[in-house]
Formats: structure tokens, sequence, C-alpha cells
């Protein structure tokens, strides 16, 4: 078993007298797709924004490949975010004076690369997420599916080797929400991205291999000790026959 | 109580002219996700049906073995299948979900909230489990509209039980005094 990308260790976090996280510990495998889950307030977006560099804990540690960060400096922690981190939030993640590709080529143009080069790469991208045809439009003229999909194109453009999503399919109908998990979750298995994913919504859970729930601050369950996971083919289930359904497609 | 025979008188409608093991193919096909039709149901479907007068034999075909019956639609058939079409399936009036009944039952009959909560938690997982399975399907890429709609329709009923149970654990210390009382 390798070491793990993302490790932290008693973590606490307070705003105020509001303890948002007491004592959570978290481990995440590279190229696991993980959902945080949990009642509203329960500490789900301030655990991601504690794994992610944006707020640093108050206590305990965060470790990404080994190195803390938790207590790493605010540019240090901004380096991160701009080079192995994406981060996909439930919307106003495009800037809507810029086009839908001008979007796309901002964080590679923000490391060094130049437009011409950036934008091949942003443009597909674009593509393969189905809104190639919108390049050229503003947020404005898209729908927030669509929005949300050329923000998930901006988000994993660099490659990063974290994405965090917090609540990515929120604002969005059912079908839509649908389209952007399918599409972040083939990009994630297709490069090896760790994914981790907060939402309160069960669907948008069931796309993760794991499932980490929260509650009051702590951690609840997390199915990295349970006994559920990727080739966890079946267990507990009396009635087979809706599997007839799905047969072939389930591995 | 969505009935086999109108499903059956469906696909004849879409076919004109069928045998009972065309029938059952074009059944298991069209509808992914439905439990596939049995051979005994569908001969006692079919009879009942010819009896009713909703379908008459076409044709007898001999292909080598046992005579095959062709089966057609009549008007009466096709008002049938009209009727039910257009009728809204009335919304049930009893809770039959097992789930409802286990947690009940086992707040009854056993002395604490344990085993009303080990299940739920089993259930949960259980649940899970196969919402996963579930949306590995849409990920897959070979899925067919039909997989898809067949999953989805799944996927909610599995959501809406998981939601129940959330509330009901919220809600269990009340619902134990109360069924004990
Ligand atoms: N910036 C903030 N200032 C004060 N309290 C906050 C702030 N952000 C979150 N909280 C509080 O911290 C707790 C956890 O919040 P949060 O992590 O946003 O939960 P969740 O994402 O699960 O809804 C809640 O009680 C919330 O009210
Ligand atoms: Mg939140």
């Amino acid at each position: 078993m390798s070491a793990p990308i993302l490790h932290a260790e008693h973590m606490e976090k307070w705003y105020g007298p509001t303890a948002a996280l007491r004592d959570v510990s978290v481990s995440i495998d590279k190229g696991e797709i993980v959902a945080v889950t949990g009642p509203s307030g329960c500490g789900k977006s301030t655990l991601l924004h504690c794994l992610s560099g944006i707020l640093a804990p108050q206590r305990g540690s965060v470790r990404f490949q080994g190195r803390e960060i938790g207590t790493a400096g605010e540019a240090e922690r901004s380096r991160l975010r701009r080079t192995v981190f994406g981060v996909l939030f439930q919307f106003g993640q495009v800037v809507p004076e810029l086009t839908g590709i001008e979007n796309v080529t901002l964080p590679l143009q923000l490391g060094g690369l130049g437009y011409r080069d950036a934008a091949v790469r942003a443009r597909a991208l674009l593509d393969r997420l189905g809104v190639g045809d919108l390049a050229g439009k503003r947020p404005g003229e898209m729908s927030g599916g669509q929005q949300q999909r050329v923000a998930l194109a901006r988000a994993l453009v660099t490659e990063p080797q974290v994405l965090f999503a917090d609540e990515p399919t929120g604002a969005l109908d059912s079908l839509a929400g649908e389209q952007v998990m399918v599409e972040l979750v083939r990009l994630a298995r297709e490069h090896g991205t760790t994914v981790l994913v907060v939402t309160h919504n069960a669907q948008v859970a069931a796309y993760a291999d794991r499932e980490i729930t929260m509650r009051d601050g702590r951690v609840d369950s997390d199915g990295r000790s349970d006994n559920y996971g990727r080739d966890n083919s079946s267990d507990g289930r009396g009635d087979g026959d809706h599997r007839v359904v799905l047969r072939g497609e389930v591995r | 109580m969505m009935s086999t025979a109108h499903v059956l008188l469906g696909v004849l409608a879409a076919q004109g002219v069928s045998h009972g093991y065309e029938l059952k193919h074009e059944h298991d096909r069209r509808l992914l996700g439905v439990r596939p039709l049995a051979f005994g149901q569908l001969y006692t479907t079919l009879a009942r049906m010819l009896r009713d007068g909703y379908i008459v034999e076409a044709a007898h075909q001999r292909v080598g073995g046992p005579d095959r019956v062709a089966y057609r639609l009549t008007p009466e058939g096709m008002t049938a299948l009209d009727g039910w079409l257009s009728r809204a399936v009335p919304p049930a009036v009893h809770v039959s979900g097992e789930l409802f009944v286990k947690v009940i039952v086992a707040l009854l009959a056993t002395p604490d909230e344990v085993t009303a909560r080990s299940y739920l938690a089993a259930q949960r997982a259980a649940h899970l489990a196969r919402m996963r399975e579930l949306t590995a399907v849409k990920t897959g890429g070979s899925a067919s509209v039909t997989e898809l709609a067949a999953a989805d329709y799944l996927l909610n009923h599995l959501d809406a039980d998981l939601r129940w149970m959330a509330t009901t654990l919220d809600r269990i210390g009340q619902l134990r005094s109360e069924v004990r009382s």
C-alpha cells in the first residue's frame, strides 16, 4: 500500500466560538474518488477548505504527498492551489467578463503558458465536456449546466493531482448535474486524479468509491474502514433480479 | 398493479402479429430492468387474453417442432390498452415497504433501539452499495438511454428510502417511546 496523497490528523477548526472541525483525521489515496456527506453545517466545506489549503486548521496536521501544508504559509498554500489542486464550487466559478475559452485558459496563462498553447488545451477539454461550441460565448449566454462544465474544464485544465469539489451540482437540475458528475468521474479516472467531493446528495455521493460521513464537526463513518469500495460487488443485497438491467455494465 | 396482460397488449400492438416466444423476447428487450417474463406466466396470460377477447389467433406456424400460434390484437384489446395507458396509477394508500415495517417491529419486539439502529445502518450500507453499482452504469459510457432511465428510476427510489431512513433515525427515540407505549 503506497502512502496516501492526502493525510490529515486531529484537525481542529474554530470560527470564533464555533467548532467546525473537532479532531478530524482522514486519509486519501491517490486516484481515489471520495465523497464527504452529512447534514448542513456539519463541517464538510470546512474540511474541504482545510485539505485544499484554502484555510489552515488551528490544530492538527494536513500533509500532501507527505509534506505538511496545514502550517505552511499562505504563499505556499496558494502555490499548491494554483499548481496541484483544482477546485470546483457550486457556482460563481467562471468570470462573467471572459468567454468560455478565456475562462479555461486563465489558469494556464497564470502558470506562464502562452495564450495560443493554452487555447489548444482549453478547447480540447471544452470539446470533451460537450461545450466546445460555447468557447466564444460569455457565461451570461450559457445555462447553469454549461457554465458548470466550463468551470470543471477550468478546474481540470492544469491537470491537478487533486480535484476538490464542493456541492458541484447543487445549483443544477438533475440531468445537468448528472452530465457534470459523469464527465468529472470519467476524466478523473482517465488521468488518475484524486477527487474529494462534498455533497449532501446521496446520488452524487454514489459516484464516489468511498464515502465519509460527518456529524457535528466529526467523522461519523468512513468507508475506508467499512468494507465498501470500488471492487466490492455484492453483499447485503437480497434481491438480485434488478441487476439484470445492468448485466455487463457493472464491474 | 401493473398487469402483464396490458404490457403484452402493448408489445403486440407494436408487433402486429406475433407468437408467444417473440412476445416474451420483445417484452424482455424493450423493458430493460423489468423482471424478465417467465414462460409459465406468458402462456397463462395469453390464455386469459384470448378468453377475454383481447387477442385472437392469427395463424398457426409449424417450424419443425411444435405448433406456434401467432396472435393479433382485437378492437377490444386495443380499447383495453388505451384505457390502461391513459389511467393514472393510483398512488399507494398503505405503506407497503418492508423498511418501515421492520423499523416498527424492531422497536416493538426488542428491548431498546439497538436492533432498529443497526438494521437501519445495514440497510443504508446495502442501499449505498446498490446506488454505487447503478451509478457505474452512467459513467461506464455504454449504457442505452433505456438503461439510464431504468437505473435512474431505481436510484431515485433508493435515494427516497435513504432520506426516509435519515429522518427516522433522527427521531428514533420518540418513535420508540410511542411504539412501546
Ligand atoms: N466563515 C465562517 N464564520 C463563522 N462560522 C462559520 C463560517 N463558516 C462556517 N461556519 C460554521 O461552521 C460550521 C460548519 O460549516 P460548514 O463547514 O460550512 O458546514 P457544511 O459545509 O457541512 O454545511 C457551521 O456551524 C457553520 O455555521
Ligand atoms: Mg458547505
